[in-house]
């Protein structure tokens, strides 16, 4: 115990002297919290708040056209500027000055109210009530296209978006066309319509409660779990580095001639490094609560929840303190330790689901996932934070963390002593 | 107290063996002194003794225990001063011999006396709280020298300890050694200075290709050497002159 004391106390005075590392291990994960916070509340603000400026050219200039322009205004999300010829509107999105350009064809509104009054006109005589038209000739009506011009370097998922919208938009216009066109060839009066237009089938979204109040997840909640977990795996780069300046500053060699075990020196150093996760965590989670309302960011609501949190937190730590002690026991130089810890950092976080969730991944890098250590830190953290369960529902995660721990710091041990056996 | 049969060593890859069936007796009291070329395989034996190397084959004893079956009884028996400064460079000297004096079991009091001890005899005192970055060659080679001897080792190994200092600090440094060997610690030692040998050791042992050309006490193999006057000579004579690069 005295051993295992001694050697905290040196990890504390050396992580303490080392001012800069201190400020780096602290002050960058809050960085990374907030910028990325920042920067995805502006991709929801993208879609509901901002208007994105979008160019228009109207070669139709009839009623459908209107409409598409008039509803593309309405829906907040847009700004409409017109231009006058499809090339130049292609030339302006190509070349990266705007994201978007709608190219509306000529004759759009006549050529479907055309189609429309043929479908309605067809459809009718079926039941014989306008025989007369049958005689007429059907002619044939060119399908028009409507074309989206996007600058090459907009996101997939942002076009998606776009274009399910837009297409919605155009759908509705349609049925809305074919709607009047009844009406108008069953001879009712306008004033009082026969069809009602209104959406029938309507969704509602439900939400987990607590004490009968609705959680509304928003953009901190989901990222402050993400990037905690993420910045609480980086300990792995300089924990493993703080293990390789040992051996090769001779301290290490050193050690293994004293009667100390590997287990009690990887020990003082969990104690440490654990103590420097839960203060991140702890930083992370004010810059939530009290931070980031002053930004006008969503801030965070941790009421009843902060002993389960805390618990995730010191079992994710241990399981990246674990990672980092077996990296630092293997590699021999800096060189190795500090790009391959980083690295590594990144791929658990991408198979743990930080970035992309792992339900859209494809099959195998889903079974992939499950054996990331991040997957189930964020898991038990979206558990806690946004599925409200209990300490029973984060338990798998838990044990797996640990276990995680226990089985990196056992690998850790047994290299060390084959390596080192006498 | 020291006992080696047939201790050999080849590293993997090598060609040759760096220690070669080499066999050795070491009394307790006794100050032995490995000589030898550079590549020789001095610090290749002491990292052997000191369990920081696997032999390849051959086996050793230290005051009877070897390292299998009693490891940490034997740690606590041996002290070991590297060659290079086994120290944390941010931490200040005193926080460096608390931190190993620790790992020896000593708390407390005790090993706050100890450290102030070793400190004034080394002439460190005043210099305990600061960082050891800031030490010069000598002074590191004098808090190296205390964190291997703070547990009072029955058998102290010293991989030349006073390469690379001033002529004050290797007397203080030899003079500290004579001290504890006189208090009972028995004493191997390897050197490249051959003249701080003669005077300091009272046995030495010339190693060469991993194998000990000559060994005995010092006045006495310089006797026995027909032409020569110092230990100097007589290595240079068992060794030759030709130069010994390695790679």
């Amino acid at each position: 115990m005295h051993r295992l004391w001694a050697s905290t106390y040196k990890e504390i005075l050396l992580l303490i002297r080392d001012l800069g590392g201190i400020a780096i291990l602290f002050i960058m994960p809050l960085l990374l919290l907030v910028v990325i916070t920042l920067v995805q509340d502006s991709t929801f603000k993208t879609i509901s708040d901002i208007k994105i400026p979008v160019l228009v050219v109207d070669n139709d200039k009839g009623e459908v056209s209107k409409n598409i322009i008039e509803n593309l205004s309405n829906s907040n999300s847009f700004q409409m500027l017109q231009k006058s010829s499809e090339e130049e509107a292609k030339e302006a999105v190509f070349s990266g000055k705007y994201q978007l350009a709608i190219v509306i064809p000529k004759n759009l509104s006549a050529s479907l109210q055309k189609k429309v009054d043929q479908n309605v006109e067809g459809i009718l005589s079926k039941f014989g009530l306008e025989a007369d038209t049958l005689a007429v000739a059907k002619e044939t009506i060119p399908q028009k296209e409507v074309r989206l011009y996007f600058d090459p370097a907009t996101q997939v998922s942002f076009k998606s978006s776009v274009k399910n919208g837009i297409d919605k938009m155009i759908s509705k216009i349609e049925t809305q066309s074919i709607y009047n066109a009844f009406q108008t060839e069953l001879g009712e009066e306008d004033t009082e319509p026969i069809f009602e237009t209104e959406n029938f089938i309507a969704f509602k979204e439900i939400l987990p409660t607590k004490n009968n109040e609705e959680i509304i997840p928003n953009s901190a909640q989901h990222n402050i779990p993400a990037w905690t977990l993420f910045a609480i795996f980086f300990i792995i780069v300089p924990l493993s580095i703080n293990l390789v300046k040992e051996k090769n500053q001779g301290t290490f060699v050193r050690l293994r001639t004293q009667p100390v075990n590997y287990a009690t020196v990887l020990g003082g150093k969990t104690i440490v490094y654990l103590i420097v996760c839960l203060i991140q965590f702890t930083l992370m989670l004010l810059v939530g609560i009290f931070l980031f309302p002053v930004m006008g960011l969503p801030g965070i609501d941790v009421s009843g929840k902060l002993p389960m949190l805390y618990m995730v937190a010191l079992f994710s730590g241990l399981a990246a303190i674990g990672l980092g002690l077996l990296l630092g026991t293997i590699a021999k130089t800096q060189e190795q330790a500090a790009p391959f810890g980083s690295t590594l950092v990144v791929i658990l976080a991408a198979l743990g689901g930080v970035w992309v969730p792992v339900f859209a991944m494809p099959k195998i890098m889903q079974i992939i996932s499950k054996i990331s250590p991040m997957n189930w830190g964020l898991e038990a953290f979206y558990d806690v934070f946004l599925r409200n369960v209990g300490f029973v529902k984060i338990l798998p995660e838990i044990l797996l963390l640990l276990l995680f721990f226990l089985t990196t710091i056992v690998i850790a041990i047994i290299y060390n002593q084959r390596k080192n056996a006498v | 107290m020291i006992q080696i049969n047939q201790l050999s060593k080849k590293y993997k890859g090598a060609e040759d063996f760096s220690v070669k069936n080499l066999d050795l007796k070491v009394e307790e009291g006794e100050i032995y002194g490995l000589l030898g070329p550079n590549g020789a395989g001095k610090t290749t034996l002491i990292s052997m003794l000191t369990s920081l190397l696997k032999p390849t084959s051959g086996s050793f004893t230290i005051n009877g225990l070897n390292f299998k079956d009693n490891k940490n009884q034997l740690k606590q028996l041996i002290g070991i001063v590297p060659q290079e400064y086994a120290l944390y460079p941010t931490l200040t000297a005193f926080e460096n011999l608390q931190y190993f004096g620790s790992m020896y079991g000593i708390k407390g009091e005790i090993l706050k006396k100890s450290i102030d001890g070793h400190l004034e005899i080394m002439g460190l005192s005043k210099f305990a709280h600061k960082k050891t970055a800031t030490f010069s060659g000598g002074m590191k080679r004098r808090i190296n020298l205390i964190a291997g001897i703070l547990h009072q080792p029955k058998v102290l190994f010293l991989d030349e300890p006073t390469v690379g200092v001033d002529v004050q600090s290797k007397n203080v440094i030899i003079d500290h050694l004579k001290l504890l060997n006189k208090q009972g610690t028995t004493i191997v030692y390897t050197s490249h200075h051959l003249n701080e040998a003669e005077f300091f050791c009272t046995h030495v042992a010339i190693i060469d290709r991993g194998e000990i050309i000559v060994k005995g006490i010092p006045s006495e193999l310089i006797k026995n050497q027909s032409g020569a006057n110092n230990l100097e000579e007589v290595f240079l004579t068992k060794t030759g002159k030709a130069l010994r690069d390695y790679a």
